[in-house]
């Protein structure tokens, strides 16, 4: 295992990809939603400033539009979406509490260990400089899925959601240097409205059952299975 | 190569129309003018991709070629029959005050959205941009099945919602692996995620890669088809949604993710050489097959009964194309067309029967043939074809199968004949004491459009007794493609 | 010759651990608005403590008598590993971190029996706490030395500041990972805030105080001293080990005057962070340390695993 010494923008490409997982592990200790809010905002600034790294190494510049569109809807406009409607429904004094906090940290580590085995195959093959990111994006992903997992609250549920948009997004970046740009809009468009729905989602939870605990939608499950 | 953009543009503009106009008595009319429009187009298409061949378009976004013109065709079919039935339907349920004038308009307006992102996901040729309209696809009923904005409904549709959006989220991440792949490919650039690029060039792509891609493309779009163990959205939001969006849902978007996955199995199996992709998806049909019917007997609710025959047959249909061979892949698509215009008929009747007998519940629902023969009846004879009795053509695609298997995998027959009798039992078991017999007091006949169901039946069995010369044809030509061989 | 310098070097370490408390104490004081003691406080608190006379109980053990001498000898022995203002001394060569960490845990256990030697219940509060924190804080301590480890190939101190100063350039996640869960450990170990309160004069509230209770005199003098010298430990640790400019690596007199300088300098930039600390944070409910030092492994992990995933070549 020799070791790498690469210079400065892949370096701080690294370091950033990093702070990314950094902000995704403090997300699953989080229990306070504006916090959780917030959290999600800055992941999606580290992220936008990945990408533009990624397009001033490589001259790639249809990645700063990218770039641009994950700045305006992943670190402004869904966490002030998010924002507006926590407020709203009166739940910024609310925790979503964790339990067992140290086990989901645990497990989410190994999860980590997990996407780093499975993407061995594809790091080994690649010729690009940012490759060995993929398993950071795929741990992302799986770490979001983990936040989804382990929580009660339906608006813990879509910042999980989102957060996999994240990590997809980001191993689109690292190992592509970006998609196809009419597939990057659609995908920004996707989210946009997938987000804008469950704005719309929330309202119609909380009028049916009261209150926005998802453990309390249970009532299909009484009949058969 | 037109008529692809118009049948874009037409369901584009009928669902910017009926946002706006939905909330007027003649919106369903309006619905079915669309959707008549988009049928005759696809005719259209269908017939130019006969007579020259698969169909490219400029962009290179948009390609033709015989295994999706007739799911283009199929579809707008029963996107047609089903916004005619669902015309009196979503008026009785307006009368009966379970929806309100603002819902309809989201509701029609959302149909043809739907049904847009359906013919997105059939034409185009970046598979970046299939997953876009798939995502589109959940986006634009997500809404439709909280329709009733009951407790169930909203739980079901916030359920159909995380689950198909994580899951589809993993399939994004295997496209993401395709292009990755595509891009060790020297000149390719954005082209990379152009399924006819991929295709070409398959045999350079990296298997390992390949590998790793397919995984998540069948997970995720698996998702989306119903497969077990990611498929328990699909019983909720069938039986909590209006009924003729369990009638597309079923009838479309699941054979719409059928097909995605079988796009990327092309690609992968020319890459691989092996028919790893093959047994990856007869494991995970056959899974959905045997779990599906085993749990169909516990059913308490009609609609979940039904849906889990969709998973069922889903099942079935993948275990099929998994198989590989150029027979199993024929019986493969016979089976998808069947089944979309079986389940659709099925789901038809099944909301008129829900309709008379004034619940869900099977146990309280009694004596629909003599309330009104037209609905009972239709009801005993679809649920007759679902099971695969002959002459119908799902008996028909059924036994395809069964040969297909016995040629090359002979110990499976074993679970699929359970399967299939197990199937029949559980459905039979629980039609009967709905159809026959004496209608409680009070029950009335409701208003009912059941021409689209006479329609269907009748293909079925058409398609059961002799399939006509050209849609043969359309099949051969489509398992050519796919898996390389002529069936016969 | 080199011999002499090391231990000068010791007794700059021993001479100087009471000014860096001073200094916190003094920015803490200021940053509240009250007027401070002067900086020197420590030093005269350590005298007034040696001239007075020492009290023992009746039940005490040689347990009790001793601790104090082994606490200190032991902090003292310590210094000798951690590099001040140069880097190629002798004993600091001869021994790694696993060492110091060894050494830590041999103090904390003659303090934690010394606490429950006299069979008072504060005492006996102090120790099992004590040992508590110590039990989740040394595997989060172990797992940010094996992040540093991996990646300068060695467990010595001089050998992984020398590698360090060699890339000056590299920008490492594994090393912020490290550093962050490193300083959470240190924050554990030296008894601050958030984790407790040194200033604190609820017996109910303690940790480590309420292990040293029945000390007085020259032996209360002693383990006071030994826990300057502790904190002065991890800090150096964490300026010299993440952040190496300017510690000397030849032994010429204007190399060793620079790396004294700089030393100086980032212990009072470190001390002001901590005291910004322990000014804008509350102490933590005891329960919570738990997880406070979970992090922190889990950050030594993290460290760990971004280091393999994205720091080695394939």
């Amino acid at each position: 295992m020799d070791i790498v010494h690469p210079d400065h923008y892949p370096q701080l490409i690294t370091l950033l990809a990093s702070l990314i997982i950094f902000t995704t592990f403090m997300m699953l200790a989080q229990g306070k939603l504006l916090t959780l809010i917030n959290l999600f905002s800055l992941q999606g600034l580290l992220l936008a400033g990945t990408t533009a790294m990624v397009a001033l190494i490589t001259g790639n510049h249809h990645l700063l539009i990218s770039a641009g569109l994950t700045l305006a809807l992943k670190a402004i406009m869904i966490p002030w979406l998010l924002r507006y409607l926590v407020v709203r429904m009166r739940l910024h004094r609310e925790v979503d509490p964790v339990e067992n906090p140290v086990q989901i940290m645990l497990f989410g580590v190994s999860l980590v260990v997990f996407s780093y085995y499975v993407t061995l195959p594809v790091v080994q093959l690649s010729t690009l400089a940012t490759s060995n990111m993929l398993a950071v994006s795929l741990a992302g992903i799986l770490l979001g899925m983990l936040l989804m997992i382990s929580r009660k609250q339906a608006v813990t549920h879509v910042v999980g959601f989102m957060t996999i948009e994240n990590g997809l997004f980001f191993s689109a970046v690292v190992s592509t240097h970006g998609m196809p740009m009419v597939v990057e809009l659609g995908i920004a468009f996707d989210v946009l409205v997938a987000s804008v729905i469950f704005g719309v989602f929330f309202f119609q939870i909380r009028d049916s059952i009261d209150s926005l605990d998802v453990d309390k939608l249970n009532r299909l499950r009484e009949e058969t299975e | 190569m037109i008529a692809v953009y118009l049948i874009l543009l037409i369901s584009f503009v009928g669902m910017v129309v009926l946002g706006i106009l939905g909330n007027q008595s003649r919106a369903s009319k309006i619905n079915v003018w669309f959707n008549a429009a988009t049928l005759v187009v696809s005719l259209i298409l269908a017939l130019v991709v006969l007579g020259k061949g698969p169909i490219l378009s400029a962009d290179k976004l948009f390609y033709i070629d015989a295994f999706n013109v007739y799911l283009i065709v199929l579809t707008a079919l029963v996107g047609l029959t089903t916004s005619v039935f669902s015309g009196p339907y979503m008026e009785n349920e307006r009368l009966h005050g379970r929806l309100t004038d603002r819902r309809l308009q989201l509701y029609y307006s959302m149909y043809q959205g739907f049904m847009l992102a359906m013919f997105l996901v059939l034409t185009t040729n970046n598979m970046g941009l299939m997953w876009v309209a798939m995502e589109g696809a959940t986006l634009a009923t997500v809404l439709l099945v909280s329709l009733y904005r009951t407790p169930e409904a909203v739980e079901a549709a916030w359920k159909y919602f995380i689950l198909c959006g994580v899951g589809i989220a993993l399939a994004l991440f295997g496209t993401i692996l395709l292009f990755v792949a595509a891009e060790q490919l020297q000149g390719l650039g954005s082209d990379g995620l152009n399924w006819t690029v991929l295709f070409e060039r398959a045999a350079e792509l990296d298997p390992a890669v390949i590998k790793i891609a397919f995984v998540f493309l069948l997970v995720g779009y698996g998702t989306k088809i119903g497969l077990v163990p990611m498929h328990s959205w699909l019983p909720d939001a069938h039986s909590e949604g209006p009924t003729p969006m369990s009638a597309i849902l079923s009838g479309l978007l699941l054979n719409d993710a059928l097909y995605a996955v079988v796009r990327s199995k092309m690609i992968v199996d020319k890459s691989l050489g092996t028919d790893e992709a093959g047994i990856l998806m007869m494991g995970f049909g056959m899974l959905s097959f045997l779990v599906a019917v085993l749990l169909l007997s516990r059913q308490q609710d009609i609609k979940r009964l039904f849906s889990y025959s969709s998973i069922e047959h889903m099942g079935m249909m993948t275990f099929a194309f998994g198989i590989g061979a150029p027979l199993a892949t024929f019986a493969a698509l016979l089976h998808m067309t069947v089944h979309s215009l079986t389940k659709s008929a099925i789901f038809v009747t099944v909301g008129h029967a829900t309709q008379i007998a004034k619940t869900q519940q099977m146990e309280k629902i009694r004596g629909i043939v003599s309330t009104q023969p037209g609905v009972g009846w239709a009801l005993v004879i679809g649920t007759l074809a679902i099971a695969g009795f002959p002459p119908f053509g799902v008996f028909v695609s059924e036994f395809l199968v069964l040969v297909a298997t016995m040629k090359s995998y002979p110990w499976l027959t074993l679970p699929l004949l359970f399967g299939i009798g197990v199937a029949f039992a559980g459905l039979f078991g629980k039609l009967h004491p709905m159809v026959y017999g004496p209608a409680p007091k009070g029950q009335q006949a409701v208003e009912a459009n059941m021409f689209p169901v006479y329609l269907h039946l009748v293909l079925v069995l058409w398609l059961g007794l002799a399939i006509p010369a050209a849609l043969s044809g359309w099949f051969v030509q489509a398992t050519q493609l796919i898996s390389g061989g002529a069936p016969f | 010759m080199i011999w002499l310098l090391n231990l000068l070097q010791t007794l700059l370490f021993v001479a100087l651990a009471p000014l860096l408390v001073g200094w916190i104490k003094w920015l803490k004081c200021h940053l509240q608005n009250r007027t401070s003691p002067p900086l020197i406080q420590p030093y005269r608190d350590l005298s007034k403590l040696f001239r007075k006379e020492t009290v023992i109980a009746e039940q005490a053990s040689w347990i009790f008598c001793t601790t104090p001498y082994i606490v200190f000898s032991v902090a003292v022995l310590a210094t000798s590993i951690v590099p001040l203002i140069a880097v190629h001394l002798p004993t600091a060569a001869m021994a790694d971190v696993i060492v110091l960490v060894g050494f830590f845990a041999l103090a904390r256990f003659f303090q934690a029996l010394a606490g429950m030697d006299i069979g008072t219940a504060f005492g006996g509060m102090g120790s099992s706490r004590e040992m508590t924190i110590a039990s989740l804080s040394e595997p989060a301590f172990l797992m940010a030395v094996f992040t540093l480890a991996v990646s300068t190939s060695t467990t010595n101190l001089s050998a992984a500041i020398e590698y360090n100063l060699l890339h000056p350039q590299d920008i490492r996640p594994s090393y912020v990972f490290a550093a962050l869960a490193l300083a959470l450990v240190a924050v554990a170990e030296t008894g601050r805030i958030p984790v407790d309160n040194p200033a604190t004069h609820l017996e109910l509230t303690m940790i480590h105080e309420a292990m040293v209770l029945e000390y007085s005199g020259r032996h209360l003098a002693l383990i006071e001293w030994a826990a300057h010298i502790r904190l002065l430990i991890y800090t150096v640790l964490l300026a010299n080990v993440f952040f190496p400019w300017g510690i000397a690596q030849e032994i010429s007199f204007p190399a060793l005057l620079e790396g004294l300088g700089m030393i100086v300098a980032k212990l009072a930039l470190l001390g002001l962070f901590v005291a910004l600390i322990e000014t804008l944070l509350a102490k933590m409910r005891l329960f919570l340390v738990q997880e406070f030092l979970g992090f922190a492994y889990l950050l030594g992990v993290l460290g760990l695993l971004m280091h393999i995933i994205m720091e080695v070549g394939s």
